[in-house]
């Protein structure tokens, strides 16, 4: 029994770490409805960047706040170079956009700093938590618990900034109807501009505690597809979803691969959160939290 | 107006049929039958329900009550597929053409019922794919020639202005040859000689092909000179049902849509 | 001038319905056919130029890739660019083709090679159909994760039941030599040969595909599904047809790209990463086009061999060294750069652009 207890406090911690990819793919597709494929590889981007500054000599909070304005200048940029253009194109369209936007951020990031796998180190230790074990028997790592506490302080950042302050509002109006959201004088170009941001604020947050825990490396842009079924869970609208969507896939998972994994020979964690997924899409499209869209001929 | 054809015992039946999306109601016990060859007009207010009621006669919504019955066989609900085959065809009010295809090409789909070879035989494209492909060529080169569209006939639909793309729409539902025609506002956004052009497609295709034709239109003109007999809806309700000059002067459908006689 | 069709009258439906039906135009592929078939060959087996240029580079390196990813790229096109469904699945439905292959040499005694991989195809089909199935009830890019869910899923099957590589390590297969009709393909101008032959068949069938009624059928379900079940399209025949053409294309030229051009292959090798340059091969050369699926195909074989023969010549003429990665990672940035500027300026890709070429060329010299 503690096994299990084990097994799915380890799941989902590690699905408070889809969450945290999934919320900023939540962001962008709240205010835009693009599905942003690029932001495994601005989490990539960003931890590099941070690694990349840290390894020239500045100390990690300085070399984090340069890589988010480097965040943001990339935000203007993706704004001007591939939203405006394509501004209305079919949602396929601008996914596959995002696509090849992935490729060029990848393969800029690599230019710049090299693709070695680097270590990042943010001062937690990943150590069981002696208390918690002493007591419970339970082994649950200080990082896990700390980056949970984050993914959490964040999720309550974003709701009070989508919901008490007036570019919040600003972001919902434009998530909810584009035209309506011009016709009152909001300026989509702005609004993007800023969510993009916002994005990649969380890109940042996501890659410094994913890299930390992992590694700098490749590996992280396909973080992105991950994310994708934490999203059909838990809807592509809802910040809510993506938190719980993020818990329900790092949690069943880790039991899938643990309980029914041996018998058909281990490695399921490759691909079961998509046949989730797909089933959830046949019977509840628009996942738990989502909005259901009536379509009029 | 001269050499139409004797219209007939009633082809299609629509019976009771209720339909509402949520707590929007469109249709409420709605009843009327369209004889063989005639031309049946839709009239009524915006939101009268107009548009559902040819939704619901080609299957693409399915009511909660009544029944409709064509050619004798009742349903209650059927499917888009099922109503094609069955010979039904229509027109949308927003042009639904497939905008990536050719004129050609989208009046060819009007033929696929029709189309007989399986894939293999049309990857090989010998003998039987080609003769097949070629005869309904010839088809729909006809109705081309009938439409007067020869000249953008490679052309991709969503290229075309606004008028040739509505003629595309209905040369798409004739290539289909059907017994029963649909047309939801098919003069909408057109100028007077356009308009006429398309009545006079309207009846030429009820007098040559015999099609019966159920036609929703905002047209008073066109209505009463094209129809002969006409249904009134408002608000979901059917108010009136006869000829274009029983329904002009019917005090009900003065009150809900004429407004001041003209 | 050199262009023009005056006097090129077509007097019946046949003539009109012809693949190439300018004069200009059937010269022009005539004329590549003898090139493909018999120049390139005879320039091979020259002893003259042979010395002179590297053909053992020229044909494992770039024709055959080219027309093997060719072949994977009509594929990919007739699902996502006519039909209209996006798959990210390709290369699972590559790598079915080549294990399928294999395990039919290995298991069939007797087996003719065309045979298996015709077979192949056929496996790949299924597989398709079954996780084409979702098709029916999940639209757009939703139905990306379905083949997402069947990329993943395939490559783990293959690598962790051991029986599909008998029994060999991490699932790495040697396919068997190609043995048509009781003859040895073995070297590259045979393999070429070979390719080059199912290739063109191949495209030749597509191509007649869609422009006949299933290929209008698929354009109508791609454009607007309403309205093509309202005009009597049978929906789900047309998707599931859709996958299962599709993948057919795709698992033969997984077995070609086993058989007749690495040689050695391991599930590893058909991972995500192939399924998006393969789709990127559409969107460059051309959505909806079977020439585009031709032209984006030797854009991406191309590019990385351009790039690194640039990369050379700079660091042989200025004395450089560049850093290692350098033309892997310029190679992500102008292909990101590219998909994104193809599908902002023109969507229809190089395919159309080729069309826009040759509407100028027929007014040549005249402006308009």
């Amino acid at each position: 029994m503690q096994f299990f207890f084990e097994v799915l406090i380890g799941g989902l911690l590690a699905g408070v770490m889809y969450s945290l990819v999934a919320l900023g793919f939540v962001l962008i597709y709240k205010a835009s409805g693009v599905f942003n494929f690029a932001q495994g590889s601005m989490v990539f981007f960003a931890a590099l960047t941070t690694v990349g500054f840290v390894s020239m000599g500045a100390p990690l909070w300085a070399a984090a706040g340069l890589a988010l304005a480097v965040m943001a200048l990339l935000a203007l940029a993706t704004e001007r170079v591939v939203l405006r253009p394509l501004v209305n194109q079919p949602q396929i369209t601008l996914f596959m956009a995002t696509i090849g936007l992935s490729f060029f951020i990848d393969g800029v990031a690599q230019l710049a700093w090299g693709a070695n796998v680097r270590a990042l180190d943010l001062g937690i230790a990943d150590e069981p938590i002696d208390w918690l074990m002493d007591h419970t028997g339970l082994n649950i790592s200080k990082f896990d618990l700390v980056a949970s506490g984050i993914a959490a302080g964040l999720v309550t950042l974003l709701a009070v900034f989508f919901n008490r302050t007036r570019t919040g509002r600003a972001l919902r109006a434009v998530a909810d109807d584009h035209q309506a959201a011009l016709a009152v004088g909001i300026s989509l170009q702005r609004i993007w501009v800023i969510v993009w941001m916002t994005a990649g604020f969380v890109a940042l947050v996501t890659g410094l505690l994913w890299g930390a825990r992992n590694g700098v490396q490749f590996a992280l842009t396909f973080l992105a597809l991950k994310a994708l079924p934490v999203l059909i869970l838990g809807g592509f609208e809802s910040i809510t979803g993506a938190i719980v969507g993020g818990l329900i896939v790092g949690a069943s998972e880790k039991l899938a691969e643990v309980y029914i994994g041996p018998h058909v020979g281990g490695g399921i964690e490759s691909w079961f959160p998509y046949v989730l997924a797909l089933a959830f899409l046949l019977v509840r499209p628009e996942g738990l939290f989502g909005e259901r869209r009536i379509d009029r001929v | 107006m001269t050499g139409r054809r004797e219209i007939g015992a009633p082809i299609l039946e629509v019976e009771d049929v209720s339909l509402a999306f949520g707590g929007v109601v469109a249709l409420q016990g709605v009843s009327f039958d369209v004889r063989e060859h005639e031309i049946r007009a839709i009239i009524g207010p915006n939101g009268a329900g107009k548009s559902s009621m040819l939704n619901v006669i080609n299957g693409v919504y399915r009511p909660q009550r009544g029944s409709v019955a064509f050619k004798g066989r009742r349903h209650r609900k059927v499917d888009p597929y099922e109503a094609a085959k069955a010979g039904i065809a229509r027109t949308f009010q927003n042009i639904a053409l497939f905008r990536g295809m050719s004129v050609l090409d989208n009046l060819m789909t009007g033929r696929c019922l029709k189309m007989r070879r399986n894939v293999l035989e049309q990857a090989l494209y010998l003998g039987p794919a080609r003769s097949e492909e070629l005869e309904h060529r010839e088809k729909v080169e006809a109705v081309i020639d009938f439409l007067e569209i020869q000249h953008v006939r490679r052309t991709p639909v969503g290229r075309l202005p606004y008028g040739l793309q509505k003629r595309v729409e209905l040369g798409r539902a004739l290539a289909a040859e059907p017994d029963l025609l649909l047309l939801d506002e098919p003069m909408a956004g057109m100028n007077l000689e356009e308009k006429q052009d398309m009545s006079r497609f309207i009846l030429d295709v009820n007098d040559q092909m015999g099609a019966t034709i159920v036609l929703i239109e905002h047209d008073m003109g066109v209505v009463m000179d094209l129809s002969d007999r006409v249904v009134v809806l408002d608000y979901g309700r059917k108010i009136a049902d006869g000829t274009p000059e029983e329904v002009r002067k019917n005090p009900r459908v003065i009150d809900a849509y004429l407004g001041v006689a003209h | 001038m050199l262009y023009r069709e005056a006097g090129q009258f077509k007097t019946d439906y046949a003539a009109d319905q012809q693949l190439f039906p300018i004069r200009q135009d059937r010269f022009a592929i005539i004329a590549l056919f003898v090139i493909a078939f018999v120049g390139v060959p005879l320039a091979a087996l020259m002893p003259g130029l042979s010395g002179a240029i590297d053909f053992n580079y020229w044909f494992n390196g770039v024709l055959i890739p080219f027309l093997i990813f060719s072949l994977a790229a009509l594929g990919l096109n007739i699902l996502t660019g006519y039909a209209g469904l996006l798959s990210l699945g390709t290369g699972a439905f590559m790598a079915v083709g080549a294990f399928a292959a294999y395990n039919f040499e290995l298991r069939v005694p007797g087996m003719p090679m065309l045979l298996s991989f015709a077979l192949a195809g056929c496996v790949a089909a299924a597989v398709g159909i079954v996780f084409g199935l979702p098709s029916l009830r999940i639209r757009g890019f939703y139905l990306a994760v379905a083949t997402l869910a069947a990329q993943f899923f395939v490559v783990w099957a293959l690598t962790k039941f051991s029986w599909f590589s008998n029994y060999s390590t991490s699932g790495v297969i040697t396919a068997q030599k190609i043995v048509v009709f009781g003859y040895a393909v073995d070297t590259p101008v045979e393999r070429y040969l070979l390719i080059l032959a199912i290739v063109c068949v191949m495209a030749l069938a597509a191509k007649n595909m869609v422009r006949g009624a299933v290929g209008r059928a698929w354009m109508a379900v791609r454009d607007m599904d309403v309205a093509a079940e309202v005009v009597g399209i049978p929906i789900m025949k047309t998707k599931l047809l859709a996958f299962a053409v599709s993948s057919f294309y795709c698992g033969v030229a997984g077995a070609l790209y086993a058989f007749a051009y690495l040689g050695t292959v391991e599930p590893a090798g058909f991972e995500l990463d192939l399924s998006f340059r393969i789709l990127f091969m559409i969107i460059i050369g051309g959505a909806g086009s079977i020439l585009g699926s031709f032209l984006g195909a030797a854009f991406i074989v191309l590019l990385p061999i351009f790039l690194d023969l640039s990369a050379n010549a700079i660091e042989r003429s200025f004395g450089l060294a560049l850093p290692s990665g350098l033309v892997s990672n310029l190679t992500l940035i102008i292909f990101g750069a590219l998909i994104v500027f193809f599908l902002a300026v023109e969507p229809l890709g190089l395919a159309r652009l080729w069309q826009i070429a040759k509407e100028k060329l027929r007014l040549w010299p005249f402006p308009h």
